[in-house]
């Protein structure tokens, strides 16, 4: 690790006033990627700024059509939350799929979604559910937060403070895990709203994002058969040691069956 | 098994009973003493530069931006270990070809001086007052590198360009065994002839705790100390002087104090460690090192890495009548300390298994490429040698249309055959593999496969099932065979035993325990045999400077030779004793017998205890005039053979047909480790193994690309067996005694990892509908094969 400032500011607002002043800073929220990332010595900011210590972006509000998280809060607490559990249960599922138990203590929903790691279990909820991502100075639709590898709608130096999440009808998340790291290789959120289904796919391609060809399909016949028809082509998709394209196109059709088979009951 | 469970009922502490070892407490409590946790005042920091390509000339090194950082304190190259004198790192096993030529090393200078041979290895050492800064140096220093080509890929590594100059086709020895003219002759007359091509594949010991040193020179007297994660410090002692001429053998201390794991990768003599210990003279201050994670990756060395074909001949019953195996191994860019002898006398000496296969014939090339030099690790050749038996062998049985059980049962040795000379230079003293193989199948229920392979169906998962009968020689071994085999060392085991005034005992081994629970079992041993209370005996290891001499902890032979060396120091403590206790009874010795910690004066109620005894040798007030007082012995034992632990491992799988993640679902394992001395000890050791044996089979592969880079250099993509990819292993044994050591045991350290692989493998086959994969079954793999592909 190379040296660097520590910074714990207590309000979103000193945390950006920072940022602004450094040569080359970085947000430190659960560190999960950052952490390690810097212990390699692939990372070298000059300026860490912790924002652990903000209460703004901290806290679980549950109403009976919307879900609002924090973006300091651990993957643990979603897990564990039994407001959560009872009005999105698929949010607390998703969240006890994410790495291992340390992991899950620290690791928070806004680092993980701001990271846009595209083998990321957060992303596919995000787009999957259609959240909103909220920052200190706007909102940004979960359609349009993640726009490539590591790479999301964020300005420099704006902060997630949290994300909103509207309360489906019902909603599953099947996910294939790599049986190194236990990232998603594919993961898939289907999530049905007042009739819409909306499907959010992570792992696969570069980023987290909607499979409109399943949905519209879906919208017309909500079968576990259905699927059968749909094409998923592999152009663009990740191809690593652990899945090629092709295999990972494949999966995002298991786990679409499953997540579905999931969401029927059946 | 049943007189294990009644001394443990008993709550004997004594030989077979279930004592919880007594290390754990300060393992699991963070108390344990590692080489990390050991400092010293003024000390240094290492940083290593490495080869960031698989094959360069070094040009040039410019290290004065480095060391114009604040807190640098000098940089050494490899080229400066070389002019000071150094010697090579050596290969301790010399292997001939089968033309009789001697194997040929590869120069492997102690850090690369001009050339570099594989990505990771070190070329430049830094020290820096801090961690930090040496890091930052190591950054700094400047490498001029021309870039040549790389040998990778193994199949091709003999037609390629040459790595070294004078070492044809890359090949350190075309090795041989067997009668190659019988085997024709065999396979000419057979019946049925299965061929099969096989891998296996290439592994990353990570061990828990990454090596480590600090190495100390002390300017008073001229000594080196050095702290270090090794499996053997004597003989890394030996190595680091006779050989790479750090000091001579009085002058140089090797403490190997708790260390994490090693699994062999810390058997061998290592750039890192041997750097550190030489520029600590140079600087003249302590230097501490610790490998991270990414460095153990590349630079401890890995295991296995062969391509296989090989061909079985059966007559028309199905009775084995010949075994032909040409393998191509890996053996990375230097010949390792043991890196000779893992794919030749470890391997190919067992390929008769457990079956009465009269002719066998094995070729070995023995093959460089630009990767991390490749040594033992659990099982070291046994496993692969296991792996093609136990894979032709179920192969075979399908050919033949007959359960692999029963082919197996048709072969086997029997009972009455021992002591069995193979056609691959082996006797095996005992066994009796029809035993553990009944009692295998009736623990996984065999009769009952087909119900679960139908209730598997319909939850659209495919079930399958794989036997692998093991057969496995460990316990290394008699010095004389193996030092005309080529070895540089004996393989003889020392042991003391000294019984202190007050009559507590303090027992010395030259085995070193890295996780085996030796501080517990050798105790029971001692207890057990000299009669006094387990608490009262302490087991000290891992240090140079404490023990005589020992030869270190590898190949499963810790109890059975270093063990049976404490057996023979104990005996001798018992017959001072005699002499002794005689005296205090005004008796003749042979009139005393020892039992229980007692000597008793036969046909008297007279006696006197062996703390007694001791007191009295310490304190030689009313004594023998003929005896030196003290009573304190030890024991060099050089075992006669090897011990031949076997046994049957059974596998179910689960294949999903969507995904093609093979789930294994249930896993019997009987062994035969003779005489058991822990019993819980012996289960932990089998399931470890098992751990990574499965781990072998589904998941772990150490892959290197074209270019020579590792790709799976981190746990983000080398897979290790976790907890929750188990099921609950149940593990029985079978007990024929070993023949020719004092406690009757066999070693227990490498079985789970040797016969797991194949059978996991076998079941893999069986539920794919006989479609062979390589290992690891990976899920695309798998996935394709059910596709066709």
């Amino acid at each position: 690790m190379y040296p660097f400032n520590y910074h714990k500011p207590a309000s979103v607002s000193e945390a950006v006033s920072l940022f602004r002043n450094a040569d080359d800073p970085m947000y430190l929220s659960g560190g999960m990627t950052l952490i390690p990332t810097m212990k390699q010595r692939l990372a070298a900011p000059t300026d860490l700024i912790d924002l652990s210590g903000i209460p703004e972006v901290s806290g679980i509000e549950v109403s009976a059509d919307r879900v609002r998280v924090g973006a300091f809060t651990r993957h643990n607490d979603v897990v564990r939350s039994p407001e959560i559990n009872k009005t999105l249960p698929v949010l607390s599922h998703l969240a006890g799929l994410i790495g291992d138990n340390q992991v899950r203590n620290r690791g928070t929903i806004g680092g993980s979604v701001a990271n846009s790691d595209p083998s990321a279990d957060y992303p596919a909820a995000v787009v999957g559910l259609g959240a909103t991502v909220y920052t200190q100075d706007r909102s940004i639709s979960g359609d349009e937060f993640f726009l490539n590898l590591f790479e999301t709608a964020l300005h420099p130096g704006e902060i997630i403070t949290h994300i909103d999440f509207p309360v489906p009808t019902r909603a599953a998340y099947q996910k294939f895990p790599n049986p190194a790291s236990r990232y998603a290789v594919v993961g898939v959120l289907i999530a049905e709203f007042a009739g819409t289904i909306r499907v959010g796919v992570t792992g696969a391609g570069p980023c987290a994002c909607r499979a409109s060809g399943m949905e519209e399909v879906l919208n017309q016949n909500l079968t576990v058969a259905a699927l059968d028809a749909v094409e998923v082509p592999d152009a663009g998709f990740n191809s690593d040691l652990h899945a090629s394209a092709e295999y990972r196109a494949h999966l995002v059709k298991v786990m679409a069956r499953r997540a579905l088979a999931d969401l029927l009951g059946q | 098994m049943s007189e294990v469970v009644s001394q443990a009922e008993s709550e004997n502490q004594g030989i077979g009973a279930p004592v919880r070892r007594r290390e754990d407490l300060r393992f699991i409590t963070g108390d344990g003493r590692y080489t990390d946790d050991i400092n010293q005042p003024g000390q240094l920091y290492a940083a290593f530069c490495r080869s960031p390509y698989p094959r360069v000339r070094i040009d040039n090194i410019d290290a004065s931006e480095a060391l114009a950082l604040p807190g640098v304190v000098a940089v050494y190259t490899g080229q400066q270990l070389v002019d000071d004198g150094l010697g090579d790192l050596p290969c301790g096993w010399m292997v001939k070809s089968k033309d009789g030529t001697e194997m040929i090393s590869a120069p492997h200078p102690p850090m690369a001086a001009t050339v570099a041979n594989y990505v990771g290895e070190p070329y430049a050492l830094v020290l820096a007052e801090t961690l930090q800064i040496a890091k930052q140096a190591a950054e700094l220093v400047d490498t001029d590198f021309t870039e040549l080509n790389a040998v990778v890929d193994l199949a091709h590594a003999s037609g390629s360009e040459n790595i070294y100059e004078g070492i044809e086709n890359n090949l350190a020895y075309e090795w041989a065994l067997g009668d190659e003219d019988a085997t024709k002759m065999a396979f000419a007359r057979a019946a049925h002839v299965t061929t099969l091509d096989l891998t296996n594949n290439r592994l990353i010991p990570n061990a828990l705790e990454p090596r480590a040193c600090l190495g100390m020179y002390e300017r008073g007297t001229g000594d080196y100390t050095l702290y270090t994660t090794s499996q053997n410090p004597h003989l890394e002692r030996l190595v680091l002087s006779a050989f790479v001429q750090i000091a001579p053998e009085h002058k140089l201390r090797i403490i190997a104090p708790d260390v994490g794991g090693g699994f062999g990768s810390k058997i061998f003599i290592y750039s890192e460690e041997t750097s550190v210990i030489w520029a600590a003279g140079k600087i003249k201050r302590p230097i501490k090192w610790v490998a991270d994670r990414s460095e153990s990756f590349l630079a401890d060395a890995h295991g296995r890495d062969h391509i296989t074909r090989a061909e079985l001949a059966m007559d028309e019953m199905g009775r084995f009548t010949g075994l032909r195996v040409k393998t191509t191994a890996n053996l990375g860019a230097y010949l390792s300390t043991f890196g000779s002898s893992v794919p030749t006398y470890l391997y190919g000496t067992l390929l008769a298994g457990q079956y009465k296969t009269p002719n066998i014939y094995v070729e070995v090339q023995g093959t460089y490429t630009n990767t991390a030099p490749v040594d033992a690790y659990r099982g070291a050749g046994r496993p692969e040698a296991t792996y093609v038996v136990e894979r032709i062998v179920d192969q075979a049985a399908r050919e033949l249309g007959k359960d692999p059980a029963d082919l197996r049962r048709m072969n086997m040795i029997q009972p009455e055959d021992f002591p069995y000379e193979t056609p691959v230079a082996l006797t095996y003293d005992t066994g009796n593999y029809e035993a553990s193989l009944d009692k295998a199948l009736e623990m996984i229920d065999y009769a009952g496969f087909e119900a679960r392979q139908a209730e598997a169906a319909e939850r659209g998962k495919r079930r399958g099932i794989g036997l692998a009968c093991y057969i496995e020689a460990c316990g290394l071994a008699p010095s004389k065979l193996a030092i005309q085999l080529g070895a540089g060392v004996g393989l003889y085991e020392s042991g003391e035993i000294r019984m202190n005034p007050t009559g507590s005992v303090s027992v010395f081994t030259g085995s070193h325990s890295h996780g085996q629970g030796h501080e517990t079992t050798f105790a029971q041993v001692v207890s057990d045999k000299l009669g006094v209370s387990y608490d009262d005996v302490e087991v000290i290891h891992g240090d140079t400077g404490r023990m005589e001499f020992g030869l270190g902890t590898y190949g499963s032979r810790s109890l059975a030779v270093g063990g049976s060396a404490l057996m023979v120091a104990a005996e001798k403590v018992i017959e001072k004793g005699r002499k002794i206790a005689a005296h205090m009874m005004q008796a003749q010795v042979d009139q005393v017998d020892f039992e229980n910690g007692q000597f008793t004066l036969q046909d008297s109620n007279q006696s006197v205890s062996i703390q007694e005894v001791a007191f009295a040798a310490y304190v030689p007030a009313d004594y023998p005039e003929d005896l030196e007082p003290g009573l304190t012995e030890k024991a060099f034992y050089d075992p006669n053979n090897f011990t031949y632990p076997a046994g049957t491992h059974v596998a179910e799988v689960e294949v999903d047909l969507e995904t093609g993640v093979v789930q294994l679902v249930d896993f019997v394992a009987v062994d035969d480790f003779g005489h058991i001395i822990n019993p819980l000890i012996v289960d932990g050791q089998v399931h470890g193994g098992v751990a990574q044996g499965a781990g072998q089979a589904l998941m772990e592969h150490g892959i290197y690309d074209e270019y020579g880079q590792l790709q799976t250099g981190s746990f983000m993509d080398y897979t290790m067996p976790r907890a929750d990819d188990l099921p609950d292993f149940r593990v029985d044994t079978t007990v024929t005694p070993c023949t020719h050591n004092p406690l009757g045991v066999k070693g227990c350290g490498e079985a789970g990892a040797i016969g797991s692989p194949a059978a996991i493998m076998n079941a893999v086959t069986h539920a794919l509908g006989n479609k062979d994969i390589s290992m690891p079954a990976t899920p695309e793999k798998v996935w394709r094969a059910i596709r066709g592909e």
